[in-house]
């Protein structure tokens, strides 16, 4: 499940995961559970169509939870290994968003108990301390298993995770460079620090 | 109301109470204190290094260390300076008196540029204009059909000639299609893009170059860090922007990007975006920005919310109410219900003339805080008969156990409820304290 705040670059992630994976061999269905954002799912649609992933369909404006129930029924009829999901973005501060969040999580918990949930939260490179404000909340209503910090091809470095890393000890999993569906990478500390530090 | 940094200078000051004087260190501490509020609030650290060697000037010729009250005087001056360096003559958008006005919006990807331009052409429409919004994000995946889409939601013509066309030639053709419509002003939404991305910086020069721009304005992300006044300042050498619109400040960020870009390229900051509506568009106010990047919370933005949702009507209805000791659960629950609307308890019953006696004597900061405690109260209220809820008297011992198991919470907190209600209502009994009406001040 991709998380995070509005702009950070969600739905890209689920692109690029998701033509990642597929390289990897994997059997993988999208979820577009961004229902609130005007041609959210197409935006997903275009990239799961340059992956050769499918994507099941949705309608803007349909329940979150509903679409992700769907998912996974769908996914567990065609034999998927991988479920990608993408939300909406949300502020941290909006409750009842932060709510429906945690009702899609038990949705997945309830109907997916043979998948490992994977919980990742994207994280914007440009972002300022607000973005440990938002690692918090997130991990609270949440329990974030993992980090991606996008737009490090930027000038911005990012070093608000070490922050995070170091008040919530969650896990900096990956890395986007770019804005092509290859630019993902494994986080590595050695590198990151480097550029740090450049 | 000061909160973050009113506490921390308290604990500079208690020492020097009996001297009442400050000495060079007391204001050096103080400094720092001012340092690391900035720096945690994003204002950039060469922006806070200027800010903060200002600042000390301006103490030593006011005599701070003179004063009887250094820590008003302090936050005064600092409160002052930042509104100083925020504020600006130059902050509305100008429109042509010959159609058509085209406008530009850039920015970094993901910053809202989409939605901001939806919500200008709002604005612009509301003032009586009639504008068009033209799609010129050829790159990334559905995002002329998410212009579209929000167009169409708020009745705002679009236009848009497909991605085979380059930015300048689907402008010119969307002012050409203007001038047979009653169109009078034109907003282009551009893709985001890094300022190191020479190909596409290169685009929006093409464009300033060829069409005859009013406004170019640059969308920045109220949540930037350290970076933003890197990029800024790239797209203000690259392009002669003239405006930026401060997004996502419906956010708990306290924005000090804005300070930043204010200080060094002193372009205005025209207005803010605080949520995804399109009326979250309104006017910068320096003042409340100040007031957020210091830590002290948007207080003017929350008594305005405050005396908006009580106005005369409200305030009659309530007085009525508690006037006639008729003040029973039902107008407890909703009067929290109301008050966690605008924001949090906590910060706001002692706004409310009638309640703003209560804080002193109930704590209601776990109900300020934390979202399920109303739920919780709403679940507890929900379990209760009509009867119950207009006599919480009757409430016995076998009728409280009921009420915790239907409602799934626990005795104490049935019994909390109904002592903190109790309070409550006694002390509203004893009539409204301050009235809190600046006219009616006392």
């Amino acid at each position: 499940m991709i998380v995070g705040v509005n702009g950070s670059g969600k739905t890209s992630i689920a692109g690029k995961i998701a033509y990642s994976l597929k390289k990897e061999k994997n059997n993988i269905l999208l979820v577009p559970a961004d229902t609130f954002r005007a041609a959210g799912i197409q935006q997903l649609k275009i990239l799961a169509d340059q992956s050769g992933v499918e994507m099941i369909n949705a309608i803007e404006g349909a329940d979150p939870a509903s679409v992700v129930y769907d998912g996974i029924n769908a996914a567990q009829a065609r034999k998927r290994n991988v479920i990608i999901i993408d939300t909406a973005g949300r502020l941290h501060t909006k409750i009842n968003l932060m709510n429906e969040l945690e009702k899609t999580k038990r949705v997945i918990q309830n109907e997916a108990k043979e998948f490992s949930l994977e919980i990742l939260q994207v994280i914007d490179a440009t972002m300022g301390q607000n973005a440990i404000s938002q690692a918090k909340s997130f991990n609270n209503s949440l329990g974030v298993t993992g980090i991606v910090l996008t737009k490090m091809d930027g000038t911005a470095k990012g070093g608000i995770i070490i922050a995070i890393k170091k008040e919530l000890n969650i896990p900096i999993k990956l890395i986007s460079l770019g804005e092509k569906l290859n630019n993902l990478y494994n986080f590595e500390a050695t590198k990151f620090v480097k550029a740090l530090l450049d | 109301m000061f909160t973050n940094l009113s506490n921390k200078f308290q604990i500079i000051f208690k020492k020097i109470k009996n001297k009442g004087k400050l000495n060079e260190d007391d204001i050096k501490n103080c400094l720092h204190e001012i340092r690391i509020a900035l720096l945690e609030a994003d204002v950039n650290y060469k922006v806070v290094k200027e800010f903060i060697s200002d600042l000390y000037s301006q103490m030593q010729k006011e005599k701070i260390s003179e004063s009887l009250t250094p820590i008003q005087q302090i936050i005064k001056i600092v409160n002052k300076e930042i509104i100083k360096i925020l504020g600006s003559k130059q902050n509305d958008i100008t429109i042509n008196s010959t159609p058509p006005t085209i406008m530009l919006l850039a920015g970094l990807q993901g910053t809202g540029k989409t939605t901001t331009a939806v919500k200008l052409a709002h604005y612009c429409r509301e003032k009586g204009h009639r504008p068009l919004l033209i799609a010129t994000d050829i790159y990334r995946p559905a995002a002329i059909e998410q212009l579209q889409i929000l167009s169409e939601k708020s009745n705002l013509p679009m236009f848009s000639i497909g991605r085979n066309e380059n930015a300048v030639n689907i402008i010119k053709a969307a002012i050409k299609y203007s001038t047979k419509k009653d169109i009078d002003i034109l907003i282009i939404d551009t893709a985001g893009r890094l300022h190191i991305d020479d190909i596409l910086m290169n685009e929006l020069q093409e464009i300033e170059r060829n069409i005859p721009l009013q406004e170019k304005l640059l969308i920045v992300d109220a949540m930037a860090g350290q970076d933003a006044l890197n990029s800024a300042k790239i797209f203000c050498n690259k392009i002669k922007i003239n405006g930026i619109i401060l997004t996502k400040l419906d956010g708990d960020s306290r924005g000090g990007v804005a300070l930043s870009l204010k200080k060094v390229l002193g372009i205005p900051i025209k207005f803010i975006g605080l949520g995804e509506k399109i009326e979250n568009f309104q006017a910068f106010h320096p003042e409340r920005m100040a007031s957020r990047i210091l830590g002290m919370g948007d207080v003017l933005t929350l008594i305005e919310k405050v005396e908006s949702a009580y106005n005369e009507k409200e305030l009659k209805r309530l007085d009525k109410k508690i006037k006639s000791h008729n003040f029973d659960l039902n107008d407890f629950y909703f009067q929290l219900k109301k008050m966690k609307n605008i924001g949090s308890v906590n910060q706001i019953v002692d706004m409310i003339p009638g309640f703003n006696n209560i804080k002193n004597n109930i704590n209601f900061n776990k109900l300020g805080n934390e979202e399920n405690e109303l739920k919780k109260i709403e679940a507890i209220i929900s379990s209760m008969t009509n009867e119950e809820r207009e006599n919480p008297y009757i409430i016995n011992g076998s009728r409280r156990k009921r009420i915790s198991r239907g409602s799934g919470t626990q005795i104490h907190e049935v019994n909390r409820l109904l002592k903190q209600f109790y309070q409550v209502k006694e002390i509203l009994k004893k009539g409204p304290i301050i009235k809190w009406r600046q006219n009616e001040c006392q």
